[in-house]
């Protein structure tokens, strides 16, 4: 039991603190991949360090809710965080592994921000509101059907079950399991606000869906949920490449194997990264209302890999 | 430039009516001189003509005002002036009811000289925020050049906005500070949804008094303030300004100098149709564009800093000429390396953002401005160009040393922002071989020439195109040899409103990229 304590908070952690290396790394890459030279791989350190050093701005009308928010939020990112499996099996680890706890999770934080946006009443916010609940409702039915369509393989809810499910039956090649690697590829980007979703670079407030959001948050509020964001980003980003791509967790704690499975797992979302900058380069932002149709094709290859299974079955 | 029969059938045509007055007497081209009571019929005349309208400014000269307004009709400009004497009351009829670009002239004459004009229907105040009263009016003589300010100008909160009412409809401030490095200007949207019911442009944050300070200036002192005007139209402004001069001195720049200053026209133009098209491609999230073709602008622009001494060549030109010789063997020689290298990147470049599907779906259809409004608001330069208006100073009214080369002016009748953006990339491929055969026929000789002060009041006029579109400017001169009126008239004047108009079946996130496809000036419509 103490060891599973260990393990999880160790795995958490690790998550947390690498989060804002992997946006720096990809970040990097998308500087190389359009030839100019890149910030350092620890710039985001930096400006998180920045933001909690600074002053923290509240409006004078901002309710609890603007205050509470990006405390809650980063707090509900770093549960899920300890729930999803890295390096080690999450049987091995402690806490609830439900997948639909954690899309419950997710929509939890996603509520507390638009309202958190809505409380202090500016335009931009309301905008930004309406807009991240525009592509959630679309976003989360699909998500849902994912996380259905991977439990009806494994007959379980647990993601240490279909995690050891998939492995066990080496199901990554599945065309079931390929519609619905895809459809959780759209619907990561939808969810993480990144092209051609959403544009986390951009300096203009009227094409903002995120961003749009946060705006009048300043300092360590700022710093919470820069930070949250980037922590859902490795969440998905982890979630897809132990979920879709090959190469069994581990389940034994020893050293070696947790290093070499640690490896296999740093090559994964390397290539993950590699793969999301490209599309990145390639692609404008979407047309707002394109986005309903990207994640109604995302729900409908989930739909499409559930009934695939039902079938061959 | 011969008087083309439209022309003369129209001047013929308001003889006969005896419409102009008898004493025709003005010191500029096309120009007819008519009686108050007469501003509206002879404007009614002039658009059945098809005339395009070109600003509208007024004068102070001893005991009257002078308003003057501008015309465009095939291939030759016609100013049409006249006086209201200060005794009577300074009321003309608007003429915004036959041109709709004209209500902004009006308003800003309205605000600097008092000049009412009567049946306009947007009888607010346009350039005047809350640095001045009502009843000042800065531009007349009498106001002190230093002005009475005490400070600090007051907020400006009580300009009455049109408002939309209805379920779901609200209101979205943007501006005037905006998050990017840009002018201040301020967007009133009135959206449901998404949706943009009605957009409404508030400028005037950037007056700074241009029309004013030139007042008593010398010659040389106003081209360097026509330099700084519009940061990114230097060369396009005191150019425009140095033929408003010439052409009031009567004198020529030697050939040589007029071939330096069209080689800075252009170099102006591609480095702005260079930035324009990448801060486009950023707006969608495109960042790849962005950075390849601010690079390129980089190199552009450091060349400029190397031969010319300015980034953005401002103080390049002179009366008569241009500063200095900018362009020995060796200059000429960096110039025609960079040529060739820059058209096939700019071509390789289109080639990727024409093919990329992505990008295409994002600004096909964005933002149409379709011809019809490209006309009644009188577009100019490339948004004018996107949306089948085939018009350019160089080739339709030229000036030297245009005339002596084939222009190509591309046209597209699209009208969306893709257009917009396209028509910017074949200018750049378009200038650069203008520039190359400029640099083939590069005349020796001077390139500066005396000249003399004519000791009486006089005036002209320069039009240019500058890479935004036609540049007027209007320059008048005392007895002294001081100035006594400038009035630049950018382009934007015209183009802001396309952007109004074109906005109306978009949506708010598709905004910043049609603001972008139209960049207009602030600082030159500011003043």
């Amino acid at each position: 039991m103490m060891s599973r304590i260990v393990y999880s908070f160790l795995q958490t952690s690790l998550i947390i603190a690498c989060a804002p290396l992997f946006v720096g790394f990809i970040k990097m890459l998308k500087c190389w991949l359009q030839n100019r030279s890149a910030p350092s791989v620890f710039q985001r350190y930096r400006d998180l360090r920045k933001l909690f050093h600074k002053q923290t701005i509240i409006a004078h009308h901002a309710s609890w809710i603007f205050r509470f928010a990006p405390y809650l939020i980063f707090s509900i990112t770093v549960l899920i965080a300890s729930a999803i499996p890295l390096i080690i099996s999450p049987s091995k680890t402690i806490g609830f592994t439900d997948v639909i706890l954690i899309a419950g999770l997710f929509g939890l934080s996603r509520f507390f921000l638009a309202l958190a946006a809505l409380d202090i009443g500016t335009s931009f916010g309301g905008m930004g509101a309406s807009r991240e609940m525009t592509v959630a409702t679309l976003a989360e039915p699909a998500l849902m059907i994912a996380f259905f369509s991977l439990a009806m393989m494994a007959s379980s809810t647990r993601l240490d079950v279909i995690t050891t499910y998939l492995s066990a039956h080496s199901l990554w090649f599945n065309p079931s399991m390929l519609f619905v690697a895809i459809a959780f590829a759209m619907i990561a980007v939808a969810e993480t606000g990144r092209i051609p979703v959403d544009n986390p670079a951009t300096h203009l407030e009227l094409t903002m869906i995120h961003e749009a959001m946060i705006l009048e948050y300043s300092g360590r509020h700022l710093a919470l949920i820069e930070w949250a964001a980037q922590i859902k980003l490795l969440i998905y980003i982890t979630l897809f490449a132990n979920l879709f791509l090959p190469f069994p967790l581990i389940n034994q704690l020893s050293l070696s194997a947790m290093g070499l499975n640690g490896g296999i797992v740093i090559m994964k979302l390397l290539l993950l990264a590699f793969v999301l900058v490209l599309a990145e380069t390639h692609l404008a932002k979407l047309r707002l209302f394109r986005v309903p149709l990207l994640l109604n094709m995302a729900f409908l290859l989930c739909l499409l890999g559930l009934l695939m299974h039902v079938i061959t079955n | 430039m011969g008087t083309p029969n439209i022309l003369f059938r129209l001047l013929e045509e308001l003889n006969n009516r005896q419409l102009l007055k008898a004493d025709s007497s003005i010191d500029y081209c096309p120009a007819v001189d008519i009686e108050p009571i007469h501003w509206l019929a002879v404007t009614h005349m002039i658009q059945q003509y098809q005339a395009r309208f070109a600003g509208l400014w007024v004068k102070e000269l001893d005991n009257a005002f002078y308003v003057i307004a501008c015309f465009y009709i095939e291939k030759n400009y016609l100013f049409v002036r006249t006086a209201l004497h200060k005794k009577t009351p300074l009321r003309l009829p608007s003429l915004s009811c036959l041109y709709l670009a004209s209500s902004r002239f009006e308003r800003h004459a309205h605000d600097l000289f008092g000049i009412e004009f009567t049946g306009n229907e947007d009888s607010r105040r346009w350039t005047r925020h809350q640095a001045w009263s009502a009843n000042q009016y800065p531009l007349r003589k009498d106001f002190p050049k230093a002005g009475y300010s005490t400070g600090k100008t007051p907020t400006d909160k009580t300009y009455p906005f049109l408002q939309a009412t209805g379920e779901g409809v609200c209101e979205v401030p943007v501006g005037p500070i905006h998050a990017g490095i840009i002018e201040p200007g301020h967007f009133r949207f009135q959206i449901a949804g998404e949706d943009i019911l009605y957009l409404e442009e508030r400028l005037g944050y950037l007056h700074k008094g241009i029309e004013k300070t030139a007042e008593g200036k010398d010659i040389s002192d106003l081209i360097h303030l026509a330099s700084h005007v519009s940061g990114d139209c230097a060369v396009s402004y005191a150019w425009s300004a140095c033929m408003a001069i010439e052409s009031a001195l009567q004198i020529t720049a030697p050939d040589r100098a007029l071939f330096i200053r069209a080689i800075l026209a252009e170099r102006e133009r591609i480095a702005n149709h260079l930035w324009d098209a990448a801060a486009i491609c950023n707006d969608v999230g495109f960042a790849f564009a962005y950075y390849q073709l601010g690079r390129l602008r980089e190199l552009w622009l450091r060349t400029n800093a190397q031969l010319f001494g300015h980034r953005l060549l401002m103080n390049c030109l002179a009366i008569s000429g241009v500063q200095k010789d900018y362009l020995p063997e060796s200059a000429v020689q960096v110039i025609r390396q960079e040529l060739k290298p820059l058209e096939k990147e700019v071509g390789e470049l289109e080639r990727i953002l024409n093919s990329n599907a992505s990008l295409q779906n994002r600004l096909k259809t964005t933002g149409i401005l379709s011809s019809d409004i490209a006309q009644a608001v009188g577009a100019l330069g490339y948004v004018g160009k996107a949306s089948g208006i085939d018009f350019d100073v160089r080739r339709d009214a030229p000036y030297a040393p245009y005339h002596q080369f084939k222009i190509d002016s591309p046209v597209l009748s699209e009208g969306d922002v893709a257009a917009r953006l396209s028509i910017r990339l074949k200018e750049i491929v378009n200038s650069l071989q203008l520039i190359d055969a400029l640099l083939k026929d590069l005349p020796a000789g001077d390139y500066q020439t005396g000249w003399k002060m004519p000791h009486r009041a006089t005036s002209g006029i320069g039009i240019v195109e500058s890479w935004r579109g036609e540049l007027l400017t209007f320059v008048g001169l005392d007895s002294l040899g001081k100035i006594s009126r400038y009035f630049p008239r950018d382009p934007s004047w015209f183009n802001w409103l396309a952007l109004e108009r074109l906005i109306y079946h978009d949506i708010v996130p598709d905004f910043p990229v049609c603001n972008k496809s139209i960049n207009g000036s602030y600082s030159g419509c500011d003043l």
